[in-house]
């Protein structure tokens, strides 16, 4: 069976301390129009995952707004979502060489869902691969078919792409993470950021105190500069660059680095890279790497807040929305240009762009003589997360687009 | 205190962005995308982008300058687009003109930087506007005060920024309305002068706030 998600209702005025009255009033005048006409998301995980995170916030304040939304997950067994793991990664990239009996389990469960799901809303959005050829369930005129796509599509398996593709054309329209990201398509593309609450836990203001234990309990000197990267142990992430950044500017200010994410226990390339990482560490009491348990929200906003300077040092990217965080609590940030990063990382205005080791240890070197600076980039980062990436300019964007589909635009 | 006949009505606006078929690498690509992109992306990367990134009033001026200077690291050329002023435009046909003289000439005058590969690409992008009215009326001084110090800075920047190519006219919404509808010409004529590049959304707000309370106190 599919499940059809109830959430609790946030108060949409709880934002309105944070973005002013005439943010929510904008809201509601757009939604106006579209009251009471319905809207189904559907993805494949209710729990884990930046896509139920967002849907877990996005829904309760839709219905707030008095949309008929529902949210409602897909079902499959596990070879399916092997499948689709394979499917995720070759779209990303990575070598795959699809079976024809892959594209079966596909088709076989999009299948079942297309009997499970109602799918007879008014506005019917897809989120992502899994669920893509549900749309064989669409009537001819019936309705508007949306597909939310949060990978990067800019360097795809062929296999994978060309039999998704004839699904996806299909729709009305797509939407996608970054410009680079999407693919020639003979229906309108649309920019879709992803986006952060500012009232999650990740996110929301905390106490002095609690973020002096959190530093505490990680054995990190509050009085030293902090440089901090909050990111699972993964190669792409670069944490052993990283450290080589932070041992340059160890040579000018007395500096310590954190290298926090997910806990490697169940990820095998994860144990590797953290083995990596402390080989490269080499016992440095100024180096913490510290392995957060699954979810630990307080503990990466305390170590994001209590930082001096972000790093976010990707070989490749999606939109890291790390990013978004750090700016969002007024942090500087010394990024690499990959991925998604230059669209929150407007280089010297929100933020400092690097595309080596030794480009982003001058660039934290820069800020830490330059606090001032690093202060107004931090200002300014936070501006630019509250004009394009929190949860309510999401939920403006989503407005957006059903008005521009309902006009026939 | 005078009171309109024609009120006026406040509005926001909320922007879809249109991902384009096109994208540049190079500078004469960006030139060739400026001749041939529609109005919604000259729009989009000028007027809207001025918009969403009112907060930096230092050195952003458009998406086209900011990509030359940290894509191309062309900072002469960066400049000129930079000083584009977009209150000098009532039409997307005239700024287009004048991007293009200005990046045309550029590559005409230094040919080897014009095929030079950027850091990263300029993808053309389009605004798709969808407006909606906020229920809000002004007929006096006054409740057009309180309209303006309740807009969101998508409303506000409707009617102060946008306004232009809808108007025709080398003025905005506020001041357009202050003249014709409640006959304030030198008002209209002071906040038709704050700068939109020197100021955020909210500080251009609050200058037009002052202003509008200095003709009430003279009431």
């Amino acid at each position: 069976m599919s499940e059809t998600l109830a959430l609790a209702r946030i108060p949409l005025d709880d934002y309105a301390e944070l973005l002013g009255e005439g943010e929510i009033e904008e809201l509601r005048a757009l939604a106006k129009p579209l009251r009471g006409r319905s809207i189904e998301m559907i993805n494949s995980t209710a729990i884990g995952g930046g896509v139920a995170e967002i849907l877990n916030r996005l829904v309760p304040l839709a219905e707030e707004l008095e949309l008929n939304i529902k949210w409602d997950v897909m079902t499959g067994g596990e070879d399916f979502f092997d499948v689709t793991k394979a499917f995720h990664n070759a779209l990303h990239g990575a070598p795959y060489h699809a079976s024809p009996r892959d594209f079966e389990i596909f088709l076989a469960y999009n299948e079942r869902n297309r009997a499970i799901l109602p799918l007879d809303a008014e506005f019917v959005v897809i989120h992502d691969p899994q669920p893509a050829a549900v749309i064989e369930a669409r009537k001819p005129g019936s309705n508007y078919w949306v597909w939310r796509c949060h990978i990067d599509l800019s360097r795809p398996n062929r296999a994978v792409w060309d039999f998704l593709e004839k699904f996806v054309s299909r729709y009305n329209g797509a939407m996608f993470s970054a410009p680079e990201f999407s693919r020639q398509l003979p229906i309108p593309q649309y920019l879709f950021y992803p986006a952060i609450d500012p009232l999650s836990e990740k996110n929301q203001e905390l106490e002095p105190e609690f973020i002096a234990q959190v530093l505490a309990r990680f054995r990190i000197d509050p009085q030293r500069p902090i440089l901090t990267q909050i990111s699972r142990f993964d190669r792409l992430k670069d944490p052993v660059g990283v450290i080589r950044a932070y041992r340059i500017v160890k040579r000018y200010f007395d500096c310590q680095l954190v290298l926090a994410g997910g806990s490697a226990s169940d990820d095998p390339e994860g144990t590797i890279v953290l083995k990596e990482v402390l080989r490269e560490a080499d016992n440095d009491p100024d180096v913490r790497v510290i392995e957060l348990p699954a979810w630990a929200p307080l503990e990466v906003n305390a170590l994001q807040r209590a930082s001096t300077v972000v790093i976010q040092k990707s070989l490749r990217e999606g939109f890291g929305l790390t990013v978004s965080e750090a700016l969002w609590k007024r942090k500087p940030v010394v990024a690499s240009a990959v991925g998604g990063i230059p669209i929150q990382i407007i280089h010297k205005h929100t933020g400092l762009l690097a595309h080596s080791v030794e480009g982003t240890a001058y660039q934290i070197r820069f800020l830490l003589s330059h606090p001032e600076i690093a202060a107004k980039l931090g200002e300014h980062g936070h501006q630019h997360v509250k004009e394009n990436f929190l949860i309510t300019q999401k939920l403006k964007r989503y407005l957006t687009l059903f008005l521009t589909l309902a006009r026939g635009s | 205190m005078n009171t309109a006949e024609t009120p006026f009505e406040f509005v926001t606006v909320s922007y879809l962005t249109r991902i384009g078929n096109q994208s540049a690498g190079t500078l004469a690509e960006l030139l060739t995308g400026l001749e041939n992109c529609s109005d919604a992306s000259i729009f989009h990367h000028t007027y809207q982008t001025l918009g969403s990134h009112h907060f930096l009033t230092e050195g952003f001026s458009n998406d086209f300058a900011q990509w030359v200077l940290s894509d191309t690291n062309r900072n002469d050329l960066a400049e000129q687009l930079a000083a584009l002023d977009i209150r000098d435009y009532v039409s997307i046909a005239a700024l287009r003109r004048d991007l293009c003289r200005v990046v045309g000439d550029f590559c005409a005058a230094f040919p080897h930087f014009a095929g030079q590969s950027a850091l990263e690409r300029f993808y053309f992008c389009e605004s798709v506007e969808v407006t909606a009215p906020l229920g809000r009326k002004a007929r006096t001084l006054d409740e057009f005060r309180e309209g303006i110090a309740h807009l969101s800075h998508a409303g506000f920047y409707f009617h102060f920024i946008s306004s232009r190519l809808r108007l025709k006219l080398q003025t905005n919404d506020f001041s357009h309305w202050l003249a014709d509808g409640l006959g304030l010409t030198t008002l209209a004529d002071s906040v038709n002068h704050v700068d939109i590049y020197t100021n955020t959304l909210d500080s251009s707000r609050s200058k037009l706030l002052r202003l509008i309370d200095r003709e009430r106190r003279k009431a």
